[in-house]
This record gives C-alpha cells, structure tokens and sequence, in this order.
C-alpha cells in the first residue's frame, strides 16, 4: 500500500512510459490501445460534459459509452464514425478554431496537444476499436507467457516480469547476495531486521530450500502480523482519538488485536473482508466477529459542542462508503456524492444505493463533548477480569454479614445514646444568614415563607425526620428559584448545611451561570455519588473543583455540609458528611477571580446537569466559614431535635433513620460500613475497566436513505427514497441487500475489482509501488497498469488459492523477480525511478514504522510484546499542550516500563496532533483512509535521526553491544555495522569506521564531561562498567551508523 | 513536454552526482546554500510556475482562531443601539440553520456592540474603539465585510478556510502553494507555522495539526511548526554532549559511507539524503539566528508591544514573521487561539484585541518601512463571524454571541490589494450579506492569484480526479485588487 514519488521519481516514471507510449504512437504501423492512448484522453478533455454525469452532459452523448459516442448526437451529428475521420463531428471540433465550435470550449483551461488530438484522429480512422475499461471486467486468467530467459524463472510472475523486460531487449538483474536477501525478507515480513544468529544460519544453510525455509519461518512468525496490520491500520483509519475538535480518546485496540491475530493465523481474505465489514450479522456472531467490524467504526465521531446531528449522520456514513469503497473496490465512490460521478459510471442515486448499506448503524451523528467509546460499543472480559471481578464479589458479602452482625449487637445500646443526646445542647453560636426548613428557627428571611410555602405545595415532601423537607419529582422537575439570596462570595467565605436524602443524584444548590464560563458556586452530587464543590470564575482555566472521596447514600438522610473559607482555593474548602471532615481529591485549583453572578440561586438543580431527585432539609446557609466543631455540632443537634420531636409517636420510617444515625456514631459499625464502601467502589471501577471496542450494530428499524441533493445533509429529495443496492457498472446478477450481503458479494469471486484491490496493494508492500500505481483508483481515470496480465494473473490466482494471503506474500517473495539485486547503474534509476519494469530489485526507505521498530531492533532496545493498548513513546514536550482547547487531553506521558521500546505499531494516534517521526517519516495522520503513502526524503527526517532521544538512546544502546563484543575497536564498529546492515562493513567502510571511532576517542577525552552528557540521553541508564569516553565515542559511532542510507533502506 | 525547470532540476542533480566523495564538505563551501538546497528539498515548484506574474511574493496569515466578532471590530451597525434587546425578526433571519448552543434559547435577543466606533484615516474606515493601533494603519487595509463560509462549527470551519474542504484529507493552502511553487528560501521550509495562545479566552477552542497538512500531497509540503521554546523546530537541537564539532565530524562521516554506498548500489535517492543532512546541519543555525531577536532595535520591540518580549506570545509571533519574510518564506501562518466568545464578550474580546492589535499593526507597518508590504500579502481573519443577537446573559455590560457563518470581517493589506478600502456590505443586523460577497474559496483564489498562481490550474492528481484548492469554485475577487 506504499508507493514511492521519490525525489526525481514523478518527472522520470512519466517521461519514460510516455517514451514508450509515444514512441508507439510514433510509428504509423503500431496498433493504438484504446485504453492506453484514447480512454485517458476522453477522461481528460471530454468527460466532464459528455461523461458520466447526467446532469452536466451535453449534447446528448457521452464519451464513457461506446453506443452513445458512436451514435447520433441532439444536434444530428455522429461524434465518432469509426473509420471515417471527415464525417466524426469530434475531430472536426477538435480541430475547430473557432470559439463557438472548439471542444474542449474556451472558458475550459484543460487543452489537448495537437498530437493527442492526431492520436484520437488515427483511432478514428484505424476503426474505433472501442474496449470496455479493464478494472470492471472480472479478470481471465492469463497464461503466463513463454519466455527466453526461461532458467530465471522460479514462478509464473517472473514469467509475466521477464516476458516485458525482453520486449525491450532488458533481462532481470542478478540474484542479490543471500545477506541482503535475509535482510530484504525479514523486513518486508516482520518489519524488523534480521537477528545476526539468522543471518548465519542462512548464510550456512547450503540446502536448496534454505531461502523458502526462511520464508515459511518469517512467516510463521508473529511479528508478520504485527507488520502486516500496520499497513492495515492506515486503510481502516485506525487511531486512539474521536479526531475532531477536541480529540477525546477512544479505545480500538481490541480491533487492532483482532487484526495482528487474523493475518498470524492466516485467515482468507474473504474471511477478513466479512468479518470487518458485517461479522455482527453473521448468524450467531462470536465476539471477535463482533469486534472486527470495528473496522466501519474507526472513523472520525464528532464530539463539537453544539454540532448538528443529521449533518455528522451523514458524514459517518460518507466516510464508511468511501472507505469501503477505497479499500475494497479501488473505486472513488464518494465523488458521486453531490452529482453523477464525471469519469465511472457511478450516478448520483447509486452513490445513495451505496450509501444505504451503512445508513443503519445504532449510533450518533454527534457525542456532545463525549470522552470514550460511543454506542454500539462491546465489553470485552478477560479470564483474569472475571476471577478479580468474582474475588471482590466475595468480600463484599462477607463484609456485608459483619454488618449484619452489628446490625444485632448495638441495637441494646441506643437507649443510653438517645437519652444522652436529648440531654444534651450542640446549638452553635453563629447565626445562619438564611435558614429555611427548619422548625427550630424561624425562616429566614421572612419573605422566602411562601416561597417555601409554595414549592411544599407542589412537590412531594418526605417524612421530616430532622426538619419540615422539600421534595424534588423527576417529572416535570423545577428547581426552587431562591433569588439573588445569597451571594457564595468565594472571596469572602461561607458555609452551607444541609439534609439531603436523593433518589437520583444532582445539584443541591447551586448559583451558577453555565452561559456565562460557569461562573458561580455548586454543591453537585456526580452519579456514582461523591460531591462536587465548584467555585468558578471562568471555567476551566479559573477554578476550584474538589470532589469527596466519601459517597452521599442514596435513599437515606445524610447531613452535608461545605464550609469554605476566602479566598477559595482548594485547602479552604471542607465538606463534612454526618458530621465527619471527609477526605476530598483537588481537579482544579485555579481560581483567581469572582464567583459572583447575576444567575439566581437554585434548589436542586444546576443548568445542564442532571435534576437532583428527592428530599432536602434544613438548610442553613452562613455569611462566613464553620470549623468542625461547629459542624459536627450542627449534625447533633439535628439529631437531639429528630429524636426530641418523635418522642412517643416515632413512625417506621422515623425509627429506620435514627437507628441509621446512631449506627454511623458507632466506630465499628462506621469502619465496617465504610470498608464495604470501598469495595463496592473497587468493583464498580473494575467493571468499569474492562475493556470496550466500538462495533457495528443495526438498527431494528432501518433509516430512511433518500438522495442528498448536492450532498447537502440537509436536503434530502424526498421524492427519492433509495435501498440498498450496488452500481449497475458491475453487471451482477446478485443484488445484495443489506451489508452482510455487501461484504459477501465482494467476495465472491465474481467482483472484477476485490482481489485486484488486494493484491496490488500486497505487492506494493514489496516493490515501494502497484502494479498498478494508483490504490486508491482502478476507475476509469486510473493509469494503465505496469504489468496488467500479472496484476490479472495474481488477483486470478489469490481467488482460486482460496484467498489465501500467506500464500500470496509467499509467491510474491519467492519470485526471481523479488530476489534481484537492488543496485543498478545510474541509468537505470534514472530511467525508471519508480523500478515499474521491474529490472531491479526493490530498493526504498522503509515506512515510518519500521524507521523506529529497525532502529529498537538494532541496538537490543525492542520489547516484542503483541496487543494490548496503545503506548506512548518518546516525544518532544508540550506538543498536545500547544494546540490543545480547554478540553484536552491530559499532558502526554511517556510510557514507563517496557512499553516504551515497543513496536511503532502500537504508537498513541492522536489524530489531530499525529507522533511527530511518525509524519516526517510519511506516516498517516489517519483522519480519512489511505491505502498509499509518500515518500520524501527531508531535512527533517535528517534532524529526527540524529537528535530524536529515541534514536541517540539506542546508539548509545548498539555502542553497549559493540563495548560487550569487543575490546578492539575495529570489532566494535563491525560488530556494530553489521547489526544495523547484516552484513559486514568492506576495508574502505571499516576504513572510514575506525578511524571516526578515533577522532571521537579524541574528541571525548579532551572533554570528558561531554562525553558523561552524550551517555546519559534517554531513559534506560547506562551501565556504570563502561568508561563514559569509550561509550560515549562509541555511541557517535553508533549514531552514525543509524543515520546510514542503508540503514532505513530496504535493499 | 520538455520542462526546462524539470531540465534543470535533473542536471543539477547529474553536476551534484558527478562530484562524487566530499560533497558533503563541498556542499558547505563550494556550493552557494541555494543551489544546494534546491537540490535538496523539492524546491523548484512545478514545471510552468507561476502562471502569470506574481504581485506577492509571500503571505503572512494571520489567523485568528475562534471566530472574532464582526460586531465589535469591522462591521460597525449603529442601528442597533435603538433595538437592542428586541427579538431578531425572522424576515432576517429566514429561518437559516444555527448550532446547538443556541438552537434551545427561547429568544433571540439583538445585541449591539459595547464598543464604540470611529471613522478613521483618509479612508473613513470605520474601525472599533479596542483596535486603537490597527485604526491608524486604516489606510493600507483592505476590510472585507463580507466574508462568508459554509460550515458552522469550529473544526469544520477552520479546516474549510485552510484546505477549501470541511473535513480532514485535503492539502492546506501553504501546501499547495509549497507543491506549486517551491521555496524561495535558503535554509529555511518555505511553509512556517506559529501558534499562540490568547488571554480573552483561556481554555479555548484547539488546533490540528491537519490545518497545515499536506492531505494527498507529499508529506514533504507540510506546514513546520515553529516553536516558542528553545527549540524552534522539532529535534532541531544536538543532544546533550553533541557540540557542533563533533555534529559536524559525524556529519562528514555519514557523507562519506553514504557516497560509498552509492558508488556501491547506485541509487540517487542516497544523493538527495547526504543534500538533506546538509541542510538539516544548516536549519541548526539558520533557525535560532532567526529567532533570536536580540539583534532587533529597542524601537522596533517598543512598536510591537511589550509581549513582544515573551517568546511563543502573538507580539513575537509577528515579529518572527516579519523576520521570515525576510527570509524569503512563502507562507507564513500565525494562528492565534481564544476568539470563541460565547459569552463575557467584551471582556474576553477585549482581552484578545490587546493580545492582538498592536502587533498586528505593527508588523504591516514593520513591512512597510522595509520597502516588503508591496510583495507581502497580509491576511488577518477567523473562520467565521457571530451572531447578532445575544447568547446566555444579557445585561447592560455582558453578553455572549454564538457562531454565525452568513458574514463576517477580515482585512488584508500589501501584496497588490487595494489599501484604502472597505470592501462588502451586510444588513443592519449584519446577518445577511447585502453586497460583494466574497466565500472562503475566493479568497483562497485571490491569494493564489496574487502569487501568480491561478487557482484553476494548480491541481493534484489524486483518486483520478485533479483536485484542486478551491474544487470547482472560487473567482478571483478582482475589485480588491490593484
């Protein structure tokens, strides 16, 4: 899926087909091919208005249809009479100069060249030979072709490749040498370079097997699948954020596993093409068939506050045809999306048809402000999950019997407690500001009485256990609007008091103004529990949040109380529950400002959050802070009065809270309460890591599909309601009706496209480029493909091997054609820069993947490790933090233990601030799917080299080994060399190796703490056995070795 | 089909293979950087570029992220004083979409600016009162009032003005125009990138690097950031215990095994690589000499603000842009975060206009004094306007406004634009355009055009489609122009 534009490459690859072409072209006698000298030139100069298109065609005809073109067009004229140039109406505008006649017109900046124009002229004439194009005629086997340099073939390609090269008197290059082989092998297979012990064993190995064996062997290993889901990954748009505005994290590396699993255990294309594309419908779908349709869900969600719903719908859809269709079909689907597609024959309403296949998905066009996986998503448990999971659970029953037992033995002593607490007096000396709720005080202010009154009124009021209580419905749910009561002045300190007994959690009180950087003060209670306490000037940058460890009951009576003391910072706030300072954990500490606002005070609710649901009570709020006394004092004596007032004439429910409050003063009862507290916390934050992988899922009720005119979300042509179905240009007779049935017929053998589609993209892993050049395009507009019976040949034989992808890669890596020597004369890179004749062997940088994975490889570093979450590896400081809103994500930390030396593969793809090296070296940022990527050769990728922590941690790494090896130099440097390029450096190398070590010997001793600097960069320290010159002289050495050419070279 | 510059391009590359061991010296000394690098970086441009004579040289975009208000900067609406606070009618309106945020408010309210206006220069432009230092440069800008854009949410939007396509994947204007045009710059990207952070709005809206990708182009045409620490560019510094000696001893040995290896195996990609090492040897020092501003005159910092003196601040912003321009590279692009006033606007707009306003002034008239305005193309905008009527609280001192894509006010000035000029009209709520619309895809083309760029014809061949910039749209909004 990579081909390379190299520096000169575009400029030469062209000039040397066109070479070709045109010499053919040049000489009277030589046949035109339609597809290759006539098909482009209609695509380019014609097509936009007598193409495809319906609603921009012109004249009555079209260029893309052979009985079109040859027949009559609106003005009577014939376009095209094959065999007769002077009656052809397009020959004679073509040639026309005058303005109203000329085709192309003149307001069209595109013009064909007198010669093209001659070339179209001569086809005419020759009889119009008119040819369907390739792509979408299903591939015949072609028979290899007889060829005279037949003892270089070891399989049908190399037939195919030779048969070409002998057309114009070239052979195939020379076997390259075994160690290069070795080295070729190993990195196209696994990514990573050979292990030296591998690369003896091969030289050693005289059998005449020995380069398939080793073959069999890469393949067999599970570093295969890992290198080949890289490639797969940019396709599928893979990556560990949502992708828009935000970039909120998601988790997909379930499907990642997936896809390393699939390709190590060899499972057939159209196995791997089903279950990513609808593995949820397959009858009886397992979970890992459920988790590969992942594979429709990497793409980008947007979570953009205030996004329109149906506009991002629709783009989830869009996103999933032009994938499936690029991926799959090499074909450019999504240009059909506001009109006719100009160049295939893919209408507007097929584009529609298309489209309805993926229309059905259960989800969002848009996840306000959503971190994590979005719906459908898929918990995956493992073993271990399921044993720690069934452990907790056992604890929490046997701590729950303790209680029990409690429960039994303290009931005798809440007789003396009672009396001890009637007989007591706690009343605090400050006086409440406001006091409301409260029968032992009056109401304060005066005027709130109907206020309260009135809110009693219509709302359900619980038992008043500790004081006359307000209650909060869920239905039709209205806060208590208190005014501008009170001010929650941060700057001048004050405290609330409270009973609160919720049914479902939420604001108590709050004076915010969620418009208005949600400035004010919040008593919140999450949903699993623990409070907020908010003080806001301008959130999030301006803020205090703390949040209490400790968890407010549902259903039962629980005294709260904030206290907060000027100026607000986190330390100066204090929450006690039942009288007890709880312990609290700090989010935000950034206030500097006033928390006044103009938004009135409200019971039970804050803006946008959640309703609180249930009952409050007494509540007092004081113009300055409480210390714990006088909070705990408080707690009591609401107690003193709950117990005082029911004297006699307890109700049930009475009873059942006092019971609940005396138990809570009781130490014992109070630990083992909380200790069941914790674990019921563990369990829920347990359940709450097991993994999830977004899946597709569908809807029961399929959604109405209609055509969008000119693409617009928001313009749906009622009058054409679509289903799903696919392009007329494929001749099926299947019809597939939903997406399983999609993915099916893709598969089927019978597609004219899939299995092209796939092995061009497998070959170009091999030779830097397809066999075709464009992936990504097998339409009409495509480029003639550099070997088209080969490309047939593969594709025919991928099907009729049952899809079998190990195969395919084996067939292609045992080929003469692949085994050639990669160096060659300067002409021949000059000639053929992209190699499309194959007279060489591949020689391009590897991808950006490889450049770290080869470089950790090299020097020991690499942790081979597969699956598992994404990892983050060195990167410069600060680089999500520059870009990143208020919303970001947390600062990027770098991986600890052993994850930092893992595969590049499983790199943290944040896609709107991609790795750094990943980009410079051509990396996708994987926003939208790509099957192709370019490659430069940069200043940039210089500097990453030879800077980046990474690379001078494993020269330093590499000058270890070469120290361990060796105590002559020259070992060191080859041993050092051959490591980084399997083979062994020449005198002239060796020469110039040395004698570097030397200089920087030197260089080092006469600056010694230079040379402490130079060891000490990266994590993993070095050992203190080597003397830091020698190492450090080394390490350069090292460093220069990994900044090689051939280093980052496939040879 | 013969492409002279395609020519030349391949003979300096046959001259530079030709030298053969020792080029990585001889590249430092015999050669003149610029040969040198055009031999390195692509940076010839493509065969038939530019495609007329170019007014401009280079641009400098300053963009100012968020989305300014229209209200309370360029579009000066005094009728709305006497209805403020009154439902915006819905024969303004028309029932045109509006985003989430507001979509639930039960009213409409009409909000006019809390700042005052004033005619300013021999223009009369009408400039807002917390844009002291942009009113006096009022004569050489160019205001266009009516802007407008299709998309309605930040990332979208801001993606539509760089790449003339709402979602990720395409190239970024600079891309194209490194693609097209290549580098005019010694030692320097010709695509150099700035970000900075406003105080108006803490915890703003964020930024992609998408915005200066290079889509389906090669990666190589990206935009670079620059960085405001101390180190510029990315891995730009040697590592702890590298000095430049010793870089430079390593440099020369890397050179030497390469062209060994190329003698070996042939490959002219190993040229360009040995070029690239060079060149990355000369951005070490060419970078921090450009960033270093000790050099800079006391006068020249006090023009810019005091922030000026705070590195990775819009003020140093401005001024590293000028210095870039200086150094001939093409596309410069300051990104200022923090202009997304749904609330607490004149505050947080104030706070903005004070990061923003004298710098931006004094960088035009930095260029000016330095004869470059005439070939430097400036370009100060957001990537859409706001509302008129009022988002969240109202009060006599206080009120939000949300997105609104209908209209908005951007000014550029220098590189062939008419200086002088307010450009576009809207309707007394500035809701509507009522004259001289110009889309984001006009203004793409205009500023291709004044590079001698014609916006039809750059295109890219990708999925076999030739794509270009501006699609299928964009004029060139030639009433602007000189």
């Amino acid at each position: 899926m990579i081909f390379a534009t190299g520096q000169v490459g575009g400029f030469l690859a062209t000039s040397l087909i066109l070479t070709l072409s045109l010499s053919a072209q040049a000489v009277q006698s030589d046949p035109l091919d339609f597809k290759r000298d006539i098909r482009p030139l209609l695509g380019d100069y014609c097509f936009a208005c007598h193409g495809p298109d319906a609603a921009t065609r012109q004249g009555g005809f079209r260029f893309d249809e052979r009985d079109s073109a040859f027949g009559e067009a609106d003005s009577g004229e014939y376009p095209i009479v094959p065999g007769n140039v002077d009656t052809s109406e397009m020959i004679r505008r073509m040639r026309s100069s005058d303005e109203g006649e000329m085709m192309p017109p003149p307001e069209v900046n595109k013009r064909p060249t007198s010669a093209q124009v001659d070339v179209i002229e001569r086809w005419i004439a020759d009889g119009a030979t008119w040819r369907e194009h390739w792509a979408f005629i299903a591939p015949t086997r072609p028979e290899p072709p007889v060829v005279q340099h037949a003892q270089r073939v070891r399989n049908p390609i190399d037939q195919f490749v030779i048969s070409k090269l002998e057309s114009i008197n070239l052979e195939l290059a020379p076997e390259a040498d075994r160690t290069t082989l070795v080295r070729r092998l190993s990195l196209d297979l696994t990514g990573l370079p050979p292990k030296l012990e591998q690369v003896d064993a091969f030289l050693a190995d005289g059998s005449a097997d020995a380069y398939e064996r080793l073959v069999d062997r890469l393949l067999a290993s599970p570093d295969y699948g890992e290198h080949m889901a890289t490639f797969w990954l940019d396709a599928a748009r893979f990556a560990d954020t949502n992708g828009y505005q935000n970039d909120f994290q998601r988790s997909m590396w379930l499907w990642r596993d997936w896809v390393i699993k699939a390709y190590n255990d060899n499972m057939p294309y159209d196995t791997f093409v089903i279950e990513q594309l609808a593995g949820d419908m397959l009858p009886d779908a397992t979970i890992d068939q459920k988790i590969a349709t992942g594979f429709n869900r990497n793409n980008r969600t947007n979570t953009e506050g205030g996004s329109l719903e149906e506009e991002w719908l629709v783009e989830n859809v869009v996103d999933r045809v032009e994938t499936t269709s690029t991926v799959f079909l090499g074909l450019t689907v999504g240009c059909a999306r506001c009109h006719d597609h100009k160049f295939d024959p893919i209408s507007q309403k097929e584009f529609y048809e298309f489209f309805a296949y993926f229309n059905n998905v259960a989800e969002k066009g848009v996840y306000n402000e959503t971190r994590g996986n979005v719906a459908p998503v898929l918990a995956v448990t493992t073993p271990e999950f399921e044993r720690e999971i069934g452990a907790l659970e056992k604890d929490i029953e046997s701590a729950a019997q303790i209680l029990a037992r409690l429960d039994a033995e303290l009931a005798e002593q809440q007789i003396a407690w009672e009396a001890e607490l009637s007989s007591s007096d706690f009343r605090i000396s400050i006086e409440p500001a406001i006091n409301l709720l409260n029968d032992q005080l009056a109401t304060k202010p005066p005027q709130l009485e109907q206020t309260i009154a009135a809110a009693r009124e219509s709302n359900p009021v619980a038992p008043a256990t500790f004081g006359p209580a307000i209650g909060f419905a869920e239905k039709d749910h209205k806060p208590v609007d208190l005014g501008s009561l009170f001010d929650f002045d941060a700057s001048i300190g004050f405290a609330v008091n409270c009973w609160v007994k919720p049914t479902k959690y939420g604001a108590i009180i709050s004076r915010m103004n969620e418009q208005e950087s949600y400035r004010g003060f919040d008593m919140l209670i999450m949903d699993d529990g623990r409070l907020n306490v908010h003080l806001i000037h301008d959130w999030p940058g301006n803020a205090t949040k703390i949040t209490t460890v400790e968890k407010i009951p549902l259903e039962q009576w629980t005294h709260v109380s904030v206290s907060c003391e000027a100026p607000g910072k986190a330390p100066n706030i204090h929450v006690a529950i039942n009288g007890r300072t709880v312990e609290q954990t700090v989010d935000s500490d950034t206030l500097d400002g006033t928390t006044l606002t103009t938004h009135p005070v409200w019971l039970g609710l804050r803006g946008q959050t959640p309703p609180y649901v249930g009952n409050i009570s007494r509540l007092q709020i004081f113009d300055r802070p409480l210390d714990d006394v006088a909070v705990n004092n408080d707690y009591l004596q609401s107690l003193r009065f709950a117990i005082q007032a029911s004297t006699g004439e307890r109700s049930e429910l009475q009873q059942a809270d006092i019971v609940h409050h005396f138990r809570l003063g009781q130490a014992a009862y109070f630990e083992a309460l909380h200790s069941l507290g914790t674990l019921q916390t563990k369990l829920t934050e347990l359940q709450a890591q097991v993994p999830t992988t977004m899946i597709m899922e569908e809807l029961a009720e399929p959604r109405e599909t209609y055509v969008l005119k000119r693409g617009q979300y928001d313009q749906p042509d009622k009058s054409k309601p679509v289903t799903a179905t696919i392009p007329a240009m494929f001749h099926s007779d299947k019809t597939p009706s939903n997406r399983l049935e999609l993915a099916q017929w893709l598969v089927d053998g019978a597609n004219p496209l899939t299995a092209r589609v796939a092995v061009n993209q497998f070959w170009s892993h091999y030779f830097g480029i397809g066999l075709l050049e464009t992936p990504e395009n097998f339409g009409t507009q495509s480029p003639q493909p550099s070997h088209p019976e080969l490309l047939d040949w593969l594709a025919t034989e991928f099907v009729r091997t049952g899809w079998d992808v190990k195969q395919l890669q084996r067939l292609i890596v045992t080929s003469a054609t692949y085994r050639q020597t990669s160096s060659a004369s300067r002409q021949s890179f000059e000639t053929d820069p992209n190699n499309r004749l194959l007279a060489r062997g591949p020689r391009f940088r590897l991808p950006a993947e490889s450049v770290r994975d080869n470089a950790l490889a090299i020097s020991g570093l690499l942790t081979s490790r597969i699956g598992g979450p994404s990892i983050k590896p060195y990167q410069p400081d600060g680089l999500w933090e520059e870009l990143a809103g208020g919303a970001g994500e947390p600062p990027y930390q770098i991986a600890e233990d052993n994850n930092l030396y893992r595969r590049s593969l499983y790199i943290y793809r944040k896609r709107t601030v991609p790795h750094p090296t990943m980009t410079t070296f051509d990396g996708n940022a994987r926003e939208i799917c790509a099957v192709a990527r370019s490659r430069t050769n940069t200043p940039l990728q210089a500097l990453a080299l030879l800077n980046d922590k990474t690379y001078v941690e494993a020269a330093r790494n590499l000058a270890m080994l070469a120290l361990d090896h060796s105590d002559d130099g020259n070992e060191q440097v080859r041993l050092a060399f051959r490591r980084a390029t399997a083979r062994w450096p020449d005198d002239n190398e060796l020469g110039v190796l040395a004698k570097s070590l030397e200089r920087k010997l030197e260089l080092f001793s006469s600056e010694p703490e230079q040379a402490n600097e130079m060891i000490k960069n990266g994590i993993a320290p070095a050992d203190a056995k080597y003397d830091p010159v020698r190492l450090a002289a080394m390490t350069a050495v090292a460093s220069i070795i990994l900044n090689l050419d051939e280093v980052i070279t496939k040879e | 089909m013969f492409d002279l510059k395609q020519v030349q391009h391949f003979n300096r590359r046959q001259f530079m293979a030709g030298t053969g061991v020792g080029l990585g010296a001889m590249a430092l000394g015999a050669l003149n950087s610029r040969q040198a690098f055009a031999n390195s970086m692509p940076e010839l441009g493509l065969a038939g570029l530019p495609h007329h004579t170019p007014r401009a040289k280079r641009v400098i975009y300053m963009f100012q992220s968020g989305a300014p208000s229209q209200f309370e900067t360029f579009d000066y609406k005094p009728n709305l004083l006497a209805i403020q606070k009154t439902e915006l009618p819905d024969s303004i309106r028309m029932g045109q979409r509006i985003t989430g945020m507001t979509s639930g408010q039960k009213n409409f309210l009409v909000a006019p600016s809390i700042f005052k206006f004033a005619q300013h220069g021999q223009s009369g432009a009408w400039i807002s009162e917390v844009l002291p230092y942009t009113a006096k440069v009022a004569d050489d800008l160019c205001i266009i009032k009516s802007m407008k854009t299709e998309a309605i949410n930040h990332d979208p939007a801001i993606t539509f003005c760089q790449t003339g396509f709402q979602l990720a994947g395409r190239p970024s204007i600079g891309a194209w125009l490194a693609y097209g045009l290549g580098s005019e710059a010694d030692d320097l990207p010709s695509y150099v990138v700035m970000v900075s952070r406003g105080t108006g709005r803490t915890g703003d809206q964020p930024l992609y690097d998408r915005l200066w990708g290079s889509g389906f182009l090669p990666t190589k045409h990206q935009g670079v950031k620059f960085r405001s620490g101390t180190e510029p560019v990315l891995y730009l510094d040697n590592p702890a215990g590298c000095t430049t000696q010793l870089r430079r001893q390593m440099l020369d040995d890397v050179a030497e095994l390469n062209t060994i290896r190329q003698a070996e195996v042939g490959d002219p990609e190993i040229q360009t690589r040995i070029s690239q090492y060079e060149m990355a040897f000369r951005m070490q020092s060419s970078v921090p000499e450009l960033t270093d501003i000790s050099d800079e005159p006391e006068h020249i910092l006090e023009m810019y603000g005091a922030d000026v003196r705070i590195p990775g601040t819009y003020a140093r912003n401005c001024l590293l842009a000028r210095r870039l321009a200086e150094r001939d590279v093409r596309f410069i692009q300051l990104f200022h975060m923090g202009w997304d006033h749904h609330n607490d606007l004149p505050e947080h707009l104030g706070k903005q206009c004070h990061d923003t306003d004298q710098a931006s002034a004094a960088l035009l008239t930095d260029l000016k004094q330095r004869g470059l305005l005439d070939d430097t193309l400036l370009v100060w905008g957001g990537e859409f306007g706001r509302t008129t009527y009022c988002q969240g609280d109202f009060t006599d001192t206080n009120y939000g406004r949300d997105h609104h894509p209908r209209n908005y006010s951007i000014w550029l000035a220098g590189g062939g634009v008419k200086p002088g000029l307010t450009y576009g009209e809207t309707d007394d709520f500035s809701y509507n355009i009522t004259a001289n619309p110009v889309e984001v895809f006009d203004l793409n083309a205009t500023i291709l055009h004044q590079l001698g760029v014609d916006h039809e014809r750059l295109t890219y061949r990708y999925q076999g489609r030739d794509y270009r910039l501006t699609d299928v749209h964009g004029k060139l909004v030639k009433d602007i122009l000189l």
